[in-house]
This record gives structure tokens, C-alpha cells and sequence, in this order.
């Protein structure tokens, strides 16, 4: 089953230095093939969000929901069942600063 | 003919749990293998009492319920994948409903690596994903067989509520991917737990059914014995498995105790002492002995070194109530809780006299936590009688009766409001 794992956290956040590098977690995965895509992404401050209604493209600044979280990357992963995918998620570094929400892909 | 339905009947539901488990492992499908359960269950119904009941009530509910599943998937396309996998399983011989097999595949439920499709059923309705009322809801409605209507009336809220919370449920299972599996390793030790808390949960469903006439339900408390039984052997580094086996075995050892000849609940102090099952007493003691040894002490521990105070009591004036009393505060302190300090609250009754007792009931009472709470009104009343304050414990065993749960219960209330009545 295909899983998105997004990454967030809780704003303002800083990150404690040197604890956060996710490149063992991203060796282990991919060596283990079960991690197809992934990336950090930037502040929401860089996001913009867009609906079209009536025909109209509209923009706005920043990301669509105001909230407390934000996300701070996603990965892709395609394992056996939840319980990989959480096993995957809990060994990701951010999940002891932030947290990861654990979504299958839509089927059917 | 009344009697033979009633048995066909018992021994359906006492299978139930085994054919839906079963089914879930073959389909991967939960509202098919409850929906094709169910239609087996009928078929045995109309023909067990001609037939006779086999001599493997649970493998021709499986084959049948199994054949029903096949026929139901060959008519839908849309479930290839699926089909192909059942038709795979042993025993699919893939005739059609309503002609099991004689003699079905007494091997089909259970593959060898996993003790028991009933466990994985347990594992994956109380996985932590799920929330915590969801899986014992789905507990009961999968592998007990209660109908929604009566896990709604157990949980206090409305049938479709209850229903939406099932159909949630089963959905997330589905959706999320949760594995229909025993976990290994540290995840199995992390979700014993909540496994424990809901076969107690069957248990005490079995034990004190919370709905209906029929205070006892052997079917349930032997499931739960069962299922808490093989888990002991998965986990025999855990005592408080132990611990609840043993709780559950020296409960169960009391139960023709329980209720009398007219169905009426038959309380601790006046039951007759010599029909209580002295076989599973020493079971129950000496798997409490056993949990004690490994001096990892636990909730259900504690419950169940209660239990054996009872039972070890060889008349009711025996009874170690300081012991227990003591045992209670720590059970308080481990798992505090209304439910615990009621408890508490009657062990100080008996150590120490009902004065003592009702100033800890009446703090509960007011404090409004259990609002609601059928025993807590029942032991109010009790302890009033005892005091002899008449004209308060009748009001007591009123407003007693107006929450108890079944007839066994409303029984013995008339009978002790008679008794205080006009006094």
C-alpha cells in the first residue's frame, strides 16, 4: 500500500542543531525500497493558496488553513500495511520533535 | 421442539466468534464475512433441527458461511482479485451454498503461524489506531456476536450511533491498511494492554451481561478464558496476562453460585459455598501464584489476589476483609478510578463497619462521577439496610431499581426493598 507521511510540526519551531539530518532515515528506506519519493519543503511563508470559483483564478497568501502545525515535508512510501508505515514513520527524526500524519493513497 | 432451537441456537453462538474470524481471513472483507455468518447461521437454524446439530458445529458454520462467501464474490467481477485468493484456501471445494461439505477441513482455521484467527480478530479490532471505544465496540459486535442494539444499550448511546461507529471503524481497518495479524515482537508486548482490557471487558459482558434476561453468558466468559489462555502462552514473560486468567478463572469459578433457581442474583455473602468449582479455584490460585513470582505486580493482579480472598474464605464470615480492604487502596493507587473506590468503598464496609463505608460512598455519590452507575446506587442502599435506616435505604433500592440493567438484578432489589419496607 501506497502511504504519504507528512511532516510537521508545531510553529514556531526550532530545530535542536544536528539532531533533525534525516539522511540516515532516507538511506535506510530507500535501501529497504520502500521509499519512493520525497522532499523538505519550504515555510509557509512561501505558500500560496489557489481556488478558482466562478471561472476566476483567485490567489492567496500563505498556506490555506491557519493553523498551528505546519508541514515541513512529505514522504512517499509503498510498504506491506500500517504497521510498516508507522514503524517507518516513528524511525523518521522529526517524529520525536514534530509529528507525521500517516495517509494512504485514495483506491478504488 | 422449544428446547432443540435453543440449543442449535447456543451452539451457533457460541461459534460465532470462530466463523466470523475465520471469514475476515479468507475475504479480507469484514461486512461480507459478518453478512455471510450470518446467512450460515440461519441455514443452521432451519436445518440443525431436523438434521441434528454436527459433530463439528464449527466447521460446517465456517464451510458454509465460506461457500457463501465464494458464490457472493463470483457474482461480483469487481472482487477477482479477491476470489482468486479464496478460491485458493483450502476446503474451497466452491460448491454452492446450502451443500457443506461432511466432513470439512478440520485444519480450516488456523495456518500454522498464528495460534488462532480469533486472536488476530482481537489484535486488529483493538489496534491503537482505532479509537479506544471503536475497538470495544467491534470486539463485541465480531467475535462475542452482540447485536449493535446491545452493545448501544451497553455504551448508553443510540443504535445509529453506534452503527456509524462501526461502519468508521471497519472503514479505517480497511483504508488505513491495519493488518489483520498477531503483531511480533515490542509491538505485541505495547498492545497487550488494551487486548487485556477488552477480553475483561467479554468477560465481564459474559459474566454480568449489562442487557437482557440472562445474567450469565457461559459463551462469552469460556471465549474470553480461552482467548486470555492462548495470549498467556504467547506472552509468558507478562504477568499481568496471568493475572487476568487467573481473575477471570476464579470469578468464573463462582458462577453457578450466582444465580438461584428462579434466575435471581444470588449476592457473595449467602451464596452456597459448596457448589463453587474447587478445580478452577486451584487452577486460578496457582496461576496467581505464578503471575506473583515474577514480582512485576499489576491492576489485574491485585483484582485477582481479591478474588482469591473469597474464594479462599471457606465461609462468608471468614472472609479476610482487611486484607481486601488493603488490597483495594492499592488497586486505587495503580488504576484510580469511581469504579475502584466503590470497591474499596465495600471492602471498608465489611473491615470496618457500613458507617465508615457509606461516608465513602456518599463522596462518590457526590461528587457525581458515576451518576448513572447502577452498582454504586445498589451498594448506597445495602449499606443504608445495614445501618438500619429503613425509610433511606427503601428510597435507596427505588432509585437502585430504576437503573438495574436485568431482571436478575431487578429481582433480588424488589426482594430487599420488601424486606425494608414498613420496617
Amino acid at each position: 500500500m501506497k502511504y504519504l507521511l507528512l511532516i510537521c510540526t508545531d510553529e514556531p519551531f526550532e530545530a535542536p542543531s544536528g539532531e533533525l539530518d534525516a539522511t540516515a532515515w532516507v538511506e535506510e528506506m530507500d535501501g529497504r525500497g520502500v521509499r519512493l519519493d520525497g522532499q523538505r519543503l519550504e515555510g509557509p511563508e512561501a505558500a500560496t493558496t489557489v481556488r478558482v470559483r466562478d471561472g476566476s483564478v483567485l490567489l492567496t497568501d500563505g498556506p490555506f488553513a491557519d493553523t498551528k502545525e505546519q508541514m515541513g515535508g512529505f514522504d512517499i512510501i509503498d510498504c506491506a500495511d500500517l504497521d510498516e508505515a508507522v514503524e517507518i514513520a516513528s524511525k523518521h527524526p522529526m517524529a520525536r520533535f514534530g509529528m507525521i500524519e500517516v495517509r494512504p493513497f485514495w483506491t478504488e | 421442539m422449544d428446547g432443540v432451537n435453543e440449543a442449535v441456537a447456543a451452539a451457533c453462538t457460541e461459534e460465532w466468534g470462530r466463523v466470523v474470524a475465520s471469514l475476515i481471513r479468507f475475504t479480507g472483507d469484514w461486512d461480507l464475512a459478518e453478512e455471510c455468518a450470518q446467512d450460515a447461521f440461519a441455514r443452521a437454524l432451519e436445518r440443525w433441527p431436523h438434521d441434528g446439530v454436527p459433530r463439528r458445529p464449527g466447521a460446517w458454520l465456517t464451510t458454509t458461511a465460506r461457500n457463501r462467501a465464494l458464490d457472493r464474490l463470483r457474482r461480483s467481477a469487481t472482487e477477482a482479485a479477491t476470489l482468486r485468493k479464496v478460491a485458493r484456501m483450502p476446503g474451497a471445494d466452491g460448491s454452492l451454498p446450502g451443500s457443506p461439505a461432511v466432513d470439512p477441513d478440520p485444519e480450516v482455521t488456523g495456518d500454522g503461524d498464528v495460534p488462532d484467527d480469533r486472536l488476530r480478530l482481537i489484535f486488529t479490532c483493538c489496534h491503537p489506531a482505532l479509537p479506544a471505544e471503536a475497538r470495544v465496540a467491534l470486539t463485541l459486535r465480531t467475535l462475542a456476536g452482540l447485536s449493535t442494539a446491545e452493545i448501544a444499550r451497553a455504551f448508553l448511546v443510540s443504535e445509529p450511533a453506534m452503527a456509524q461507529r462501526l461502519v468508521r471503524a471497519k472503514n479505517k481497518i480497511r483504508r488505513a491498511g491495519i493488518p489483520f495479524r498477531v503483531p511480533s515482537g515490542p509491538a505485541l508486548a505495547g498492545r497487550t494492554a488494551t487486548v487485556l482490557a477488552v477480553l475483561y471487558l467479554l468477560f465481564n459482558e459474559g459474566y454480568g451481561a449489562s442487557a437482557g434476561a440472562v445474567p450469565v453468558r457461559r459463551e462469552l466468559t469460556a471465549e474470553a478464558i480461552r482467548l486470555t489462555r492462548v495470549l498467556a502462552g504467547l506472552l509468558p514473560g507478562e504477568s499481568e496476562v496471568l493475572g487476568l486468567l487467573a481473575l477471570m478463572l476464579l470469578h468464573d469459578a463462582r458462577r453457578d453460585a450466582r444465580v438461584d433457581g428462579e434466575g435471581a442474583l444470588v449476592p457473595l455473602e449467602a451464596q452456597d459455598r459448596t457448589t463453587w468449582d474447587r478445580d478452577g479455584i486451584a487452577e486460578g490460585l496457582a496461576v496467581l501464584d505464578e503471575a506473583l513470582l515474577r514480582r512485576r505486580p499489576g491492576p489485574y493482579q491485585v483484582q485477582a489476589a481479591v478474588a482469591a480472598c473469597h474464594a479462599s474464605a471457606g465461609t462468608a464470615a471468614e472472609t479476610d476483609w482487611p486484607q481486601i480492604a488493603l488490597l483495594y487502596r492499592e488497586l486505587a493507587r495503580m488504576a484510580p478510578g469511581p469504579v475502584v473506590e466503590l470497591n474499596r468503598a465495600a471492602a471498608v464496609a465489611m473491615a470496618e463497619g457500613p458507617e465508615a463505608g457509606l461516608v465513602l460512598v456518599d463522596a462518590l455519590r457526590d461528587s457525581g462521577e458515576l451518576a448513572g452507575y447502577f452498582p454504586l446506587f445498589a451498594t448506597r442502599a445495602d449499606l443504608l439496610r445495614r445501618l438500619g435506616r429503613w425509610r433511606e435505604a427503601a428510597v435507596a433500592y427505588r432509585e437502585a431499581l430504576a437503573l438495574a440493567p436485568t431482571d436478575a438484578e431487578r429481582r433480588y432489589l424488589d426482594r430487599r426493598l420488601a424486606e425494608v419496607v414498613g420496617r
